[in-house]
């Protein structure tokens, strides 16, 4: 009997909460693998930021934020987010160039815009802003794209990236290309485009070469050799890959990394926080970890499917999609993989601005798949 | 012809989902790429970064072994480890280092003189690394830096084992001292086993015996962070942390007994000279003493540069070790022995007898040797020419032997080499002959052998150098009828845990045997004679004495001063001076001491010399002593 009304009181909890999540434009499934995720972030954030708490409240404290511009995003309907696509670009495109003539400089690179309360990144907008714009410019048009609609997506990407790389942030304009690139793909982009780019790249590869800066010209070569220059580049690739094998499969244990309590590891808490869990939680940790974010590109995908027109599909699918190539990018790099590129670890790296953008970004997730009801049966 | 294409909702959809299928398996095996990575680093080669992954995080850390302690025979601690205080700097927390120095000077915590070679030491470290800038303070020091400390940002006063020598200056030049490794001591030592030591023997037993009592280190694995910079064990790091406890080196029992040193060394006060006495029966080194000393102390704290130059500077030269290094003509006191080698090789018979006229001249010579007694000693024979000690008897037999026999019979009482001793820096004196001389000189005028200088061999005199050492050891084979033994200063290693005394076998050397010995009788009693008969040079010094001595003094020539020596004409008038000297041995007939004196300018080796002699054989032949 108490059995019976024990039962019956979580169905009712449960409904009642699946309600509220309806009500509030969330998908239950991905806020609980991003939930998940985040958790296991903060957990491991905590050991790798060792004495430094505030910086681990800091972080709890951008949570807070990314979440509430998560949820605001997701109430937003489609049509308004579509219909803004072309301005948040064109803004986009406009603070860049400001970036580019008065920006601030930091870590030697001219990344910031002074906007007097908050310095903030033009280049985070254009995560979001290039694949919109892309999505925008192709769901009136018939897919799969024309010849000339791909030379105008690309242009459309290759613009802004170009001024992020110029800044330089060579991770940033990446994971900008890549969230137009994925927009072209799933749009229907035929394979011989796929090869023609291929080509196009290892033709550039001479040229790009060449204008790469110093720093980047030695992390791509670090990559290839990393106990070249052991104290210099090298040393970020020698010590994460000391900190991730030493940790084996079951891990020192939490806060008991020696590599990354002991200042070994460069960049714990920011770009390296992989590797601190590598050292830390050992393999165990690791395949969670790439499991957990397995679960929201996967979730991610599915949503995107049941979207009823091409730019809330377009854009969901690029969104999640980008999701992954910022863990690659990053476990590539940690693990040595990858040559040395600034992107952070989705979810789990500290860092402000780059954690608000993903979870508004899973706002917009969230907005365009609650809008298929409205046009469904 | 252009054909319009218009949308198609389905086609669309499909294509995105086998996009989506494409890119999920691109997803996949991206995912199984890094979980191979990981797979590949924390398990293949898992090992290897363990291991570099230790290397990184611990440093090692010494733990310096507690040097032996040293006693003397009656088990007395001469040489023991105190903890001491001694400031430290560290660099980065000093701000100002140049200031930080100057404050210290203006203190009077370091001298001015000393300033740079701290500096120095201080930028050669790590700026988190505590250097020592002056050790052992005493009381007054540690006052004022109390006072000062809160000017003193970076300037630690800390606890650390020192070595002290108790009784200071008492048998500094046996004992020797230790002082901070220097360059030099790098190259002759293993410098892994110096780790996490400041300090090495650098003279006499402090030495000769670093080996035992130098100890094993050990050391202990400390956390540091990629700086260096140690910090504390966190969670379960502390576990894997290696350490090896350090083991104390042995402690050593000398020969030497301090208080007979003490008593040496107060007899000879204000002298410059040497006292070495031997136990004939055994070698061991009872009293070493050459004076002035030094305080060993002052090496063991780190002796400031100025103090150095003054003790390098000191004319009468306190680091010499006269024992050991000082060569002198022997003198008179040579006339026993030279008197056995007449018996040993026939030349002359005890009773024989010559008439002394106060001087000597060789055949178709017309160069005169004088005796010491302008007017002669008259008819003497072997017995009273030893006791009034009768410079023509020995001007002629050192003629009827020959500088060959003389050679001969002289290296076997152990002149012209080095005795052996165990500490290093021992000097062999000269034993001469033709030979030596040809090897000496250069040209053929210079390298011939002239009777004249056989003549004068006979008293002691000419080329013959001898150390004080050398001295006490063939008077100790004297005392000992022949026997002999290596002179040692450590006679027994002392176990640091459990105090256990392992004593070392006596090294005794082949013995001086004697066609007839019945001949060493014949020159003990005749150097019985000199401390107790009729005109004896040592009687006025043996008088009362409750033992029977058999001793011989000797006047040793001063020929110049150095010519770089700069002395005011009083003290050059003083080191013209002849060296008194006084060899002998109590008692007589069953010696326990055997003893040799050196005086430096002393004059005259019965006034100077004997009386020295007689006080160390009174505390040492005492009821109840020794």
């Amino acid at each position: 009997m108490f059995d019976e009304m024990g039962a019956s009181r979580t169905r009712r909890t449960v409904t009642a909460t699946a309600r509220l999540m309806r009500a509030l434009h969330l998908d239950g499934m991905l806020l609980a693998g991003l939930a998940a995720v985040s958790c296991f972030g903060l957990f491991v954030l905590y050991s790798a930021a060792g004495d430094n708490t505030a910086l681990w409240f800091n972080q709890l404290a951008r949570f807070g934020i990314g979440i509430a511009v998560m949820i605001a995003l997701a109430q937003v309907p489609d049509h308004f987010l579509r219909m803004a696509a072309p301005a948040a670009y064109v803004l986009g495109l406009v603070l860049l160039a400001l970036v580019a003539a008065v920006g601030d400089v930091g870590k030697g690179a001219q990344r910031w815009l002074d906007l007097g309360i908050v310095r903030f990144q033009p280049s985070e907008i254009m995560k979001l802003a290039v694949p919109m714009m892309c999505a925008w410019y192709l769901h009136q048009r018939p897919l799969p794209p024309s010849a000339r609609d791909v030379i105008a997506v690309a242009f459309l990407i290759v613009v802004p990236v170009l001024l992020i790389a110029g800044q330089p942030d060579l991770g940033t304009a990446l994971l900008v290309a890549a969230a137009g690139f994925l927009v072209l793909v799933l749009g229907g982009l035929s394979p011989a485009y796929l090869v023609g780019a291929v080509a196009i790249v290892g033709a550039a590869v001479p040229l790009v070469w060449h204008l790469l800066h110093d720093y980047q010209r030695q992390r791509v070569l670090t990559l290839l050799d990393p106990q070249s220059d052991a104290l210099g580049a090298g040393y970020h690739i020698i010590q994460s890959q000391i900190a991730i094998g030493s940790g084996g499969i079951f891990g020192k244990g939490w806060t008991n990394g020696s590599q990354a309590q002991l200042e070994f590891l460069p960049e714990r808490s920011t770009d390296f926080i992989f590797a601190v869990v590598g050292e830390e939680l050992g393999l165990l940790g690791l395949l969670a970890l790439l499991a957990g974010y397995l679960f929201i590109v996967g979730r991610g995908l599915l949503m995107a499917n049941q979207c009823r027109d091409a730019f809330t599909r377009l854009t969901s699918g690029s969104i999640a999609l980008t999701f992954f190539v910022y863990v690659f990018v990053n476990a590539g790099m940690v693990t040595g993989l990858l040559p040395v590129v600034g992107v952070p670890l989705p979810l789990v790296s500290y860092g402000g601005t780059s954690l608000v953008t993903l979870l508004a970004g899973f706002g917009i997730l969230m907005s365009l798949y609650s809008s298929r009801k409205l046009l469904g049966p | 012809m252009r054909r319009v294409r218009i949308k198609d909702e389905n086609l669309e959809q499909r294509v995105f989902l086998q996009r989506s299928l494409i890119a999920i398996a691109v997803v996949l095996s991206l995912l199984l790429l890094l979980s191979g990575r990981a797979f590949w680093l924390q398990v293949l080669r898992h090992e290897h970064y363990s291991v570099l992954s230790q290397g990184n995080r611990a440093r090692i850390e010494p733990l310096p072994a507690n040097r032996g302690v040293i006693f003397d025979r009656a088990g007395r601690v001469i040489a023991e480890n105190t903890p001491s205080y001694q400031l430290e700097l560290v660099r980065e927390q000093a701000g100002d280092l140049d200031a930080t120095l100057a404050r210290l000077v203006l203190i009077g915590l370091l001298e001015q003189d000393d300033v740079d070679r701290v500096r120095r030491l201080v930028q050669s470290r790590r700026a988190f690394e505590a250097v020592p800038v002056r050790l052992q303070l005493d009381q007054e020091a540690i006052a004022r830096y109390a006072v000062h400390r809160y000017e003193l940002p970076g300037v630690f006063l800390e606890t650390r084992m020192a070595r002290h020598y108790p009784y200071g200056e008492l048998g500094a030049h046996a004992l020797g001292y230790v002082g901070a490794i220097s360059e030099n001591d790098l190259v002759r030592v293993d410098k892994e086993r110096y780790f996490g030591t400041g300090v090495i023997g650098k003279t006499g037993v402090e030495r000769a015996y670093e080996d035992e009592l130098l100890g094993t280190g050990g050391y202990r694995e400390v956390l540091v962070n990629a700086e260096g910079r140690p910090v504390t064990a966190l969670g379960g790091q502390a576990d894997n942390l290696r350490s090896r406890a350090p083991h104390a080196g042995r402690g050593l029992r000398l020969t030497i007994d301090i208080e007979l040193q003490r008593v040496a060394e107060q007899a000879m006060a204000g002298r410059r000279g040497a006292v070495v006495a031997l136990d004939p029966s055994t070698g061991d080194v009872l009293v070493f003493a050459s004076l002035p000393g030094f305080d060993p102390n002052g090496f063991a704290r780190g002796i400031s540069r100025r103090d150095y130059l003054a003790l390098t500077a000191d004319p009468d030269q306190p680091l010499f070790n006269r024992v050991l290094r000082g060569t002198y003509p022997p003198g008179s006191t040579i006339k026993p022995v030279m008197a056995l080698a007449g018996l040993e090789y026939q030349v002359v018979r005890p009773e024989d007898t010559i008439y002394c006229p106060g001087h000597y001249s060789l055949p178709n010579s017309r160069h005169q040797f004088h005796d010491w007694k302008h007017e002669g000693h008259g008819t003497v024979d072997m017995r009273r020419a030893v006791m009034q000690s009768c410079d023509v008897y020995f001007y002629r037999l050192a003629n009827a032997l020959g500088i060959e026999r003389i050679h001969d019979a002289m290296s076997r009482m152990g002149f012209g080499a080095p005795t052996g001793i165990d500490i290093a820096g021992e000097r062999g004196g000269v034993m001469p002959s033709p030979q030596w001389k040809k090897t000496l000189f250069k040209r053929p005028e210079q390298q011939a052998w002239f009777p004249g200088e056989t003549v004068i061999l006979g008293i002691g005199q000419g080329y013959w150098a001898a150390t004080p050492l050398q001295l006490a050891n063939a008077t100790a084979l004297l005392a000992a009828r022949g026997r002999h033994f290596r002179p040692r200063l450590v006679r027994a290693f002392v176990d640091p845990v459990n105090g256990a005394v392992d004593e070392r076998a006596l090294q005794a050397l082949p013995p001086v045997e004697l066609k007839d010995s019945a001949n060493w009788e014949v020159i003990v009693d005749a150097m019985v004679a000199v401390t107790s008969g009729p005109g004896g040079t040592a009687v006025r010094a043996s008088r009362g004495a409750a033992y029977s001595i058999a001793g011989k003094t000797g006047t040793a020539q001063v020929y110049s001063v150095g010519q770089t020596e700069k002395y005011d004409e009083k003290t050059v008038a003083e080191r013209l001076r002849d060296h008194a000297l006084f060899v002998a041995f109590a008692p007589a007939d069953a010696p326990k001491i055997a003893i040799a004196v050196l005086v430096e300018n002393g004059g005259h080796g019965s006034s100077a010399a004997a009386p020295i002699a007689r006080a160390v054989f009174d505390a040492y032949l005492a009821p109840g002593a020794g």
